[in-house]
């Protein structure tokens, strides 16, 4: 038996099954079977070299040392091998088109990476005095300047850490704004259906009630219903834009209108800046605040589910509650204001430890200085190009949520043409994982019956989006001549075959045991 | 215009697939108001070579952490990062890959945060860890809007051992969600202060340990306190490297540990991209925030990971979700279990004894300087010292003269009263001549 093997349900004369021919390890060709950690690790074994330390004196430890810490090690060459083998099985915005709507899986530069490891931006604790961090402040002033001018807003706050945490600072903003102006009663947000999940939670995070606005058939809000749900007690309505269909909502400013004439805040949800970015500015809009997703619009890297970063500009009327710490220039240089006191006390407290994501704030900054005024706006017009061409030719075949008029930088589509096919819109995309794609945003929005958002993002050549035009066509004609066996046990050709997620959540297995009898596996390899 | 693909003669023809005459047509529904046809007042692109320019130059404006001897901790530590993790964050797979809802081609970071979660739970000695938050003062955050849940009780307790940062992050957002937030007055040993304040009203207490000043703490009396009083115990750590030596939370009763990961894989970056570890009861982890990832298998029965207990998230509950969180930190969670992979629990161990003992050589230093009073009993790698003149002063005189000596207390609470108070922090960067500099420059200018 395998030494990779031990305490694993892997089958190896299995695996592969699905394309008629079984390897005797469970590995296929390229791709290595690999052990989790606590299989293939040593306990004793450690990769790092450390000094000694003889004669350790506990006498200042106050009687608090541990003696049951039980981790696997592993030397370096095995490290590099147990975490390259794992990569492998990743889908990666670098190896193929990543089309997950609302998500804007663009190309990472990797520039952006090479700046953030500059010394004195990774090297550089966030107490130093300001006299030693000058040029990160800098940096921060320069990225907020650019922040206030592509989006026409007098203010930032820098600091949220991801589009949520944006979402969370741009309400606490808000409701410090009502307070002030002794409207405190007002507990109410507007959210349209077709919102993303954060926005009603991060208005129930802030004690506030959520009220739904309906959508148009032409996937808009629908003005009408927001009039009448507008009323003294609204707070605030959060509305994305161009919204979660893909589409531009056409009365803007009317929307803005009203809820400024109710008394309310529009916020704006800006996880899809990328389609407008360079052209429009949100400000124009009449958007008191909205969080910018730098690692949407700004293209730094996902990294397989964060960090990410969610600046927050603010209008006037909300620029005084920003929170600390913020940039401020005085005769000397610049400095950071740290307290919610004096000039800042109107502030509504501070999102997080220290002063936000610096790495991230690096690398957007890296890459606007890259397209500069010109090509962002070149970004929005191939983002928007590359998603209407999806749509047109895709529509062939599948069929558009939204058929009138363009949308703007994805391209959204129903199950509708599935219909009698017995094939359902996962199916569909799990299908997707064999012809080498990563699926699109599936089931939402949640307007949109099995919905399949799909976003190219303009860092797509035309020839890639024409493979993936040809392979999704060529699914849709096995779906209509009946091939179900293709996409009912999708995917047959990825590393694993479709997951058991209800066993998963029924007896949740969140960390890795020893076996039952108590005793490790034995130590493996060399030990 | 490097990162753009198409060329203008695919815009032609795809504007012709499309039927529509100029990109302006795509626009159109963006009112004509909100359509300004010039180009913001910003510069034009710039090539690789003009953009490292402008940027190495800011850099250089800035005295990198390793430029010279240092002793800042509170919160973000300076330590050594094997070369091996950096280099496998940058890996495609893991770097360009989106948060792995499609488990069948994301194996590679499920496998990963299982490992993570795993490790986590070990470290803190609690039965379940979730797949990272933010960082540690939102962990914190997240942490007592938890234990309102659990306990349906609106009042926490916050030590006065706690960061302040974290503490106000704590007051900020939790205070928004209803709860009322006790702060305890900032005191170096400040720990056994909070069992006065439980009372039949607290869903938890937030210890931290080593906490702010560097004093560790056996907390256990507070949890048998807390538990008396059906509240929770959470305690925070910033400093993940101490887990190496000290006793785990789980060991000392808390129900909930959360910490700053930064320490283990990651580097300072000025205060962000950090990583927060969370870790709880397994009783409790149907009210956990954040991202979990579980064990399963496949259609064939061979062993797969994915995203699990969803429902508890925004993306399926909206308002009714246990948190906002969607985005985390997942590759400085990477980089945090890559790193500790390599250490493994022995070189953890070892790597938290060389840590302190040269906390051991920095104390008995800067004792034997006139003027300079150590004020923390028992430690890890941080100490606090009372200075003759105030700290803020003192650390930017040194600062100019190229030592990095501290952070002065007054910078994390202005209003603390605890203005001649230096937090310094030793780890295994710091050499023996950096120790004796840091001394001297002391003892020169506090003789004057």
């Amino acid at each position: 038996m395998s030494m990779l093997n031990v305490g694993r349900p892997t089958r190896p004369d299995t695996a592969g099954e699905s394309t008629g021919h079984a390897s005797l390890s469970g590995g296929r060709a390229l791709l290595q079977d690999e052990g989790l950690l606590f299989e293939v690790g040593g306990w004793e074994k450690t990769g790092v070299d450390l000094d000694e330390t003889p004669g350790f004196d506990e006498s200042d430890l106050g009687g608090l040392v541990r003696d049951d810490l039980r981790l696997p090690g592993l030397s370096e060459p095995e490290a590099v091998r147990h975490y390259v083998r794992l990569s492998q099985k990743n889908h990666a915005i670098d190896l193929a088109l990543y089309p997950l709507g609302s998500c804007t899986m663009k190309h990472n530069p990797r520039l952006n990476e090479k700046m953030a490891r500059l010394p004195g931006f990774a090297d550089l604790h966030p107490l130093q005095p300001t006299s030693t961090t000058q040029g990160a402040l800098e940096l921060m002033d320069r990225l907020a300047h650019w922040l206030k001018t592509l989006t026409g807003m007098p203010a930032v706050a820098l600091t949220p850490k991801a589009g949520a945490h944006g979402e969370l600072c741009g309400l606490l903003a808000i409701k410090a704004a009502h307070e002030a102006a002794g409207q405190g009663h007002r507990r109410r947000v507007l959210v349209p259906t077709s919102a993303h999940g954060t926005n009603p939670a991060t208005a129930a995070f802030v004690g506030y009630s959520v009220t739904e606005i309906a959508q148009t058939d032409d996937g808009r809000v629908d003005l009408s219903d927001l009039a009448a749900k507008l009323s003294d007690d609204v707070a605030a309505i959060m509305v994305t834009n161009p919204n979660t269909c893909g589409l531009f909502e056409r009365d803007i400013l009317e929307i803005s209108r009203l809820t400024h004439e109710a008394g309310a805040y529009f916020y704006c949800d800006g996880a899809n800046f990328n389609a407008i970015v360079g052209r429009v500015r949100p400000g124009d809009l009449g958007v008191d605040a909205m969080h910018i997703n730098l690692h949407k619009t700004f293209s730094t890297p996902h990294g397989g589910g964060g960090p990410g970063a969610g600046p927050v500009v603010l209008s006037q009327a909300l620029a005084a509650f920003a929170p600390a710490p913020w940039v401020v220039h005085d005769g000397e240089g610049l400095r950071l204001e740290e307290e919610t006191a004096g000039e800042a006390a109107q502030a509504f407290g501070r999102m997080s430890a220290f002063h936000g994501q610096m790495g991230m704030f690096v690398r957007a900054y890296a890459y606007m200085r890259s397209h500069g005024a010109d090509g962002l706006r070149q970004v929005a017009e191939d983002a928007v190009l590359n998603a209407n061409y999806l749509k047109a030719r895709l529509s062939v075949a599948m069929s558009p949520a939204f058929p009138e008029g363009p949308c703007m930088h994805e391209a959204l589509f129903d199950d509708s043409w599935l219909e009698g096919t017995g094939i359902t819109t996962l199916d569909f995309a799990k299908a997707m994982i064999d012809e080498g794609f990563h699926p699109m945003t599936m089931y939402f929005p949640l307007v949109v019956h099995g919905a399949m958002l799909i976003e190219p993002t303009e860092t797509e050549s035309k020839q890639e989006l024409d493979r993936f035009v040809h392979a999704l066509l060529g699914l849709a004609e096995a779906a209509k001549a009946g091939d179900v066996e293709r996409f009912k046990g999708a995917p047959f050709l990825a590393p694993l075959r479709r997951l058991d997620e209800t066993q998963a959540a029924r007896k949740p297995k969140l960390t890795w045991r020893p076996e039952p009898t108590g005793v490790a596996p034995a130590p493996l390899a060399a030990e | 215009m490097r990162y753009l693909p198409l060329t203008p003669d695919d815009r032609a023809e795809m504007l012709g697939v499309i039927g529509a005459a100029t990109i302006d047509d795509l626009f159109r529904d963006v009112p004509e108001a909100a359509r300004p046809a010039d180009l913001f007042d910003l510069p034009l692109h710039a090539g690789e070579l003009e953009v490292e320019r402008e940027l190495s130059a800011l850099s250089a404006k800035n005295r990198a952490a390793g430029a010279g001897p240092f002793f800042l901790g509170a919160g973000a530590y300076k330590h050594h990062v094997p070369a091996t993790v950096d280099h496998i964050i940058q890996r495609s797979e893991f770097l360009t890959s989106y948060t792995p809802y499609q488990p069948e081609i994301a194996q590679g970071t499920l496998q990963v945060l299982f490992e993570f979660q795993t490790q986590v739970a070990a470290l803190t000695g609690l039965d379940v860890a979730n797949a990272s938050m933010y960082d540690g003062s939102t962990a914190t955050a997240e942490a007592v809007m938890m234990a309102q849940r659990v306990t349906r009780r609106e009042k926490a307790v916050l030590s006065g051992g706690l960061h302040p940062h974290y503490a106000s992050t704590t007051q900020t957002i939790a205070h928004a969600e209803g709860m009322e937030i006790v702060r305890l007055p900032a005191a170096v040993d400040a720990e056994a202060a909070v069992i006065e304040a439980i009372d039949a009203e607290t869903a938890c207490v937030v210890v931290q340990t080593p906490n702010v000043f560097g004093v560790v703490t056996d907390v256990s009396k507070i949890a048998e306190a807390a538990h008396a009083a059906g509240a929770l115990l959470i305690v925070v750590t910033t400093e993940a490297v101490s887990y190496g030596l000290m006793k785990s939370p789980g060991a000392m009763g808390a129900d909930i540990a959360v910490a700053e990961g930064q320490s283990i894989g990651n580097a300072l970056n000025f205060g962000g991209p950090y990583v927060g570890l969370f870790a709880c009861r397994e009783k409790l982890v149907r009210q956990m925030p954040g991202r979990l990832c579980g064990e399963t298998v496949d259609a064939e029965g061979r062993r797969g990971y994915v995203l699990t207990l969803s429902t508890r998230e925004q993306h399926i509950r909206r308002e009714k979700a246990t948190s906002n969180i969607c985005t985390n930190s997942g590759l400085c969670a990477l980089a945090f279990s890559i790193h500790l992979s390599l250490l493994g629990g022995a070189g953890l161990s070892q790597l938290a004894r060389v840590n302190h003992s040269r906390a051991r050589e920095l104390r008995d230093a800067l004792a034997g300087v006139a003027g300079v009073e150590v004020l923390t009993p028992r430690f890890f790698n941080e100490l606090a010292i009372k200075t003759s003149v105030p700290a803020a002063q003192l650390a930017d005189e040194l600062a100019a003269e190229g030592i990095l000596a501290g952070v002065p207390f007054s910078r994390l609470d202005p209003a603390g009263g605890m203005d001649d108070v230096l937090l310094v922090c030793a780890t295994e960067t710091n050499t023996s001549q950096d120790i004796a500099a840091l001394a001297a420059a002391l003892s020169r200018k506090l003789a004057r």
